[in-house]
């Protein structure tokens, strides 16, 4: 449909696009370049060095904190990814019921109340309740901050789009399992996977609510690093930080070799 | 029939629960055991004592002078003002920056739109911190942005741009860290769009500009009301921004209950500062709710016909 | 659905730190890089505890967490401000540091000391000062006087870093107008806020991060600093040929120390007590302080020291340096605190 490439296209949009792909990736580059600093500031350049890369892959700590933190982002993007697409297909898909309202305020709460008043309330929660699972803990709060933001671009995406293909299929098939199997989660698929990213990033990156609510042996990469204020930031944590980007590249491009070899064997 | 109408509501009862379960454990009791906490006194060295005390809300408006009378005052306001201020800018050039670049991804081949969202999100893998001082190494004395000036001689050794510690430098950083957050719920709702409507009304109105207005904006309205919720209110909170680029030298919202709940220990204030918050952004979401019923009511013919 | 729960349940319980181990073990809880891994590394060989650390960035975050009811953690290191706060809240046990071996090692200037008299609560850790540090290049001369950093002149204007810390930056203006700390007169205080107010147009900003890269790349020329980060900033800099000096400023420098202390939840105080003795020996706490650039308060730890350790100025103060050490405030002077910092920053 090659006329369709031409409908609705901007000029500058392509220009647009590159220019903002530099300002995001910038201060990547330069947060790269200083993890090879020899010297110990990660704002001032003292000459080509590995050795942050040196330190990183002997400090059992920081290696630690980083697991913990794949760990927690991994299951609690799952699982907050799971709650939110049923929840979002309530409050799009489900009519309007008694309490919508409330519901969507009760899922929006997490956002709104500062962080640091989030993870003192948990933290009174979880040693009032005697709930002590290590890692669990973690994961239940970044969990519960995650569900809004996954939910909103499922909710989105669900918005204002037709029902004729899930009736077609509901007609076809008879099952509800193989038309939200075959047909809705397909269609969903574009906002899951934005809101799972969020949610991904957003996990990775928590510190005061993980801080807080962290017991012992808990300690995640952001925690790790903020704690670094009495000795001041090193490169190591660029030098981790460029380790973790290495390895989403190698996941992505992975990704892209496999369902391109897929597409190629189905055309 | 009865089975037929009970099975929706049951339904509906079993998605819902997973997330207002969670939410309710884990946030609905925290806040009230905060805003129980905001009406108690405040024990010197954090923690409350169990007596009931209006003080905190007092103290959002008024101080008391040497006399022990109770003076009004603004300061705890102007904080709020200046942080609502800088999350409606944040957020609305979010949207400026963040929606032509949503468009563009949702108009790419199917298969490269997800290694596009991707590449905008890879970059937050990074640490938000070690991010934050790339910035200050870009935007600071002898830093990227000076680089070519210095070169050509139009600084001089000593001289600076001065793009540090300023209220620009902070705009920027919030930008650069709200983006994704703009960008993948419009992108969720763009990428529904049948580009053969956008074709029909390409036919139907002359310009590229009505086609947007008309066609385009209405498909992506869900994903910009969804990203500037989730920028908006964070932004109100952030607090690493307005610290390391704009030189800490205002209080914001984020950092002053930081603040209190920190350093002052007075945790009734800090929980009261949140409670206020809580309220306004509360009622600015159903003002929203409102609105949109009163605009869904008057366009819901149009959309269908 | 039943699934996913239910391996994510029995996840939950595998990363639990309850489940069972046999092996003898240890939470430490503590600032980044605080602890010299090295000395870790040979306390878990000699007696087969094996350590966790665990981070936090304040002693405010420490003192709201544990306040809060956070628990598992054997060792905590509070500095001293925060000692009395903690005994008084009942957030810590006693364990008798006197009845440890290698107490016999601690200078006498650090027993009993005015933050716990009997000794009964801490053991001493690392011990520092908190003045300023300047570059010495560019502003051309040696600065002598709190004065200077309080009111810059021209070569200083725009160009100075303060401390996010409150308490800090009071005491600094304390030390400098020649009142006493915590001070519940508001007058007085009064004149701590005029002179912050007046100093903030040449203030750049507010941060305890990031001094050294501030002063070392020009950024600024004066800034609130620790001894033991300036002694890092100093040997960054001369790479590049810039001098970062560390001020002993005439009206004195404040001091504090962190103590190694045990949290009343504590659930391995024998292993904690252990721990505290294994850091009291010299050759140990040698290790430690080479690796943080602090100094402690250990007998016969110079043999173990290296060179830099011994001679650098910023970790020997010259003996006719006053150092004042400051103390956890009471209530009505900590609001007095706190209220100036809102009126500076508001």
């Amino acid at each position: 449909m090659p006329e369709f490439r031409n409908v609705g296209e901007v000029r500058g949009l392509r220009s647009a696009a590159f220019g903002f792909m530099v300002f995001l990736y910038l201060p990547i580059a330069i947060l790269i370049l200083y993890s090879f600093n020899s010297g110990s500031l990660v704002m001032v350049w003292s000459g080509f060095g590995l050795n942050w890369y040196a330190k990183a892959f002997a400090n059992a700590d920081i290696q630690r904190a980083a697991l913990n933190s794949l760990i927690v982002a991994t299951v609690a993007t799952a699982l907050a990814t799971v709650i939110a697409t049923l929840a979002a297909l309530v409050m799009t898909r489900g009519g309007p019921f008694r309490g919508r309202g409330a519901s969507l305020a009760m899922i929006s709460l997490p956002l709104m109340v500062p962080e640091i008043v989030t993870a003192v309330a948990m933290l009174i929660v979880f040693a009032g309740t005697g709930l002590s699972l290590g890692l669990g803990n973690v994961i239940i709060a970044h969990v519960t901050f995650c569900i809004p933001f996954a939910f909103m671009p499922i909710r989105a995406r669900l918005e204002g789009m037709d029902t004729t293909l899930e009736q077609a299929s509901a007609d076809l098939y008879g099952s509800d399992w193989a038309t939200f199997r075959y047909v809705t989660l397909p269609i969903l698929m574009p906002g899951i996977l934005a809101g799972a990213m969020l949610s991904f990033v957003i996990s990775l990156d928590d510190f005061i609510i993980t801080m807080m609510v962290a017991g012992a042996g808990s300690t995640t990469l952001p925690v790790y690093i903020y704690s670094m204020i009495r000795q001041g930031v090193t490169p190591e944590v660029n030098a981790v930080s460029s380790l973790l980007l290495l390895a989403s590249v190698l996941l992505v491009t992975l990704y892209w070799l496999v369902t391109r070899n897929r597409d190629a064997a189905t055309a | 029939m009865i089975a037929s109408a009970q099975t929706p509501a049951l339904r509906r009862f079993l998605g819902l629960l997973p997330a207002l379960a969670v939410i309710g454990l884990f946030m609905l009791v925290p806040v009230a055991i905060m805003a129980l906490y905001s009406f108690l006194e405040a024990n010197p060295f954090g923690g409350i004592v169990w007596r009931f005390s209006p003080e905190a809300y007092v103290q959002f408006l008024f101080e008391r002078d040497l006399a022990d009378n109770l003076v009004f005052q603004s300061g705890y306001l102007i904080i709020i003002l200046r942080s609502l201020g800088l999350a409606v800018l944040a957020t609305i050039l979010c949207l400026i920056v963040g929606f032509p670049i949503a468009y563009f991804i949702a108009r790419q081949p199917a298969r490269h739109r997800n290694i596009w969202i991707y590449l905008i999100t890879i970059p937050f893998w990074t640490n938000q911190l070690v991010r934050t001082f790339a910035w200050i190494i870009i935007l600071g004395r002898n830093g990227t942005i000076e680089l070519p000036f210095r070169w050509l001689g139009i600084l001089g050794a000593d001289d600076t741009l001065g793009l540090m510690y300023t209220d620009f430098a902070i705009v920027i950083g919030l930008i650069y860290a709200f983006i994704p957050i703009m960008v993948l719920p419009i992108y969720a709702s763009l990428e529904k769009l049948d580009f053969r409507l956008v074709e029909a009304s390409a036919d139907l109105y002359s310009s590229t500009f009505e086609t947007f207005r008309r066609v385009i904006i209405p498909l992506a309205k869900p994903g910009i009301v969804a990203g500037s919720i989730l920028v908006f209110i964070p932004c109100l909170g952030a607090f690493i921004q307005p610290d390391l680029l704009g030189g800490g030298k205002k209080l914001m919202l984020g950092s002053l209950v930081q603040f209190q709940f920190a350093t002052a220990r007075n945790w009734p204030f800090g929980a009261a500062v949140a409670m206020i918050l809580l309220a306004f952004v509360v009622l600015c979401l159903l003002w929203y709710a409102q609105a949109a019923r009163r605009a869904g009511a008057q366009s819901g013919a149009l959309a269908h016909a | 659905m039943r699934l996913l729960v239910a391996s994510a349940v029995a996840g939950l319980l595998a990363l639990s730190p309850n489940a069972a181990w046999s092996e003898e073990k240890l939470f430490l809880y503590n600032w980044t890089d605080y602890t010299s891994p090295e000395a870790i590394k040979k306390f878990e060989a000699e007696t087969g505890i094996k350590v966790t650390i665990d981070t936090y960035d304040s002693n405010e975050t420490l003192l709201a967490k544990l306040k809060a009811g956070a628990t598992g953690y054997d060792v905590i290191i509070p500095s001293h401000n925060f000692v009395p706060i903690l005994i008084d809240e009942k957030l810590v046990q006693k364990y008798d540091a006197k009845a440890l071996p290698n107490f016999a090692n601690v200078e006498d200037r650090w027993k009993n000391p005015e933050w716990d008299k009997n000794q009964e609560y801490t053991a001493p850790f690392h011990w520092g000062t908190t003045s300023v540090a300047y570059r010495e290049d560019l502003y051309g001369k040696k600065l002598e006087s709190l004065g200077e950093f309080f009111k810059p002149g021209d070569k200083a204007a725009g160009r100075v870093s303060v401390f996010k810390t409150p308490e800090e930056v009071v005491n600094l203006a304390h030390l400098y107008l020649g009142q006493k700390f915590c001070n519940p007169d508001p007058a007085e205080m009064q004149k701590v806020q005029d002179l912050l107010l007046a100093q903030k147009p040449a203030v750049n900003t507010y941060s305890s991060e990031g001094m050294n890269d501030r002063l070392i790349n020009g950024d600024s020329v004066i800034s609130t600093q620790w001894n033991g980060y300036a002694l890092k900033g100093r040997t960054e800099g001369a790479k590049s040929g810039k001098i970062v000096t560390y001020a002993y400023p005439k009206e004195g420098v404040i001091g504090w120390m962190d103590n190694m202390m045990i949290p009343a939840t504590a659930g391995n105080v024998e292993n904690a007590k252990k721990f505290i003795n294994f850091m009291m020996a010299p050759e140990n706490m040698a290790l430690q302080a080479n690796f943080t650039g602090y100094a402690a308060g250990i007998k016969g730890m110079e043999a173990g020291l290296n060179e830099e350790m011994r001679t650098a100025p910023e970790i020997n103060a010259p003996a006719d340096v006053k150092i004042v050490f400051s103390w956890a405030c009471d209530a009505p002077s900590q609001k007095l605190i706190d209220k100036v910092w809102t009126n500076i920053l508001k």
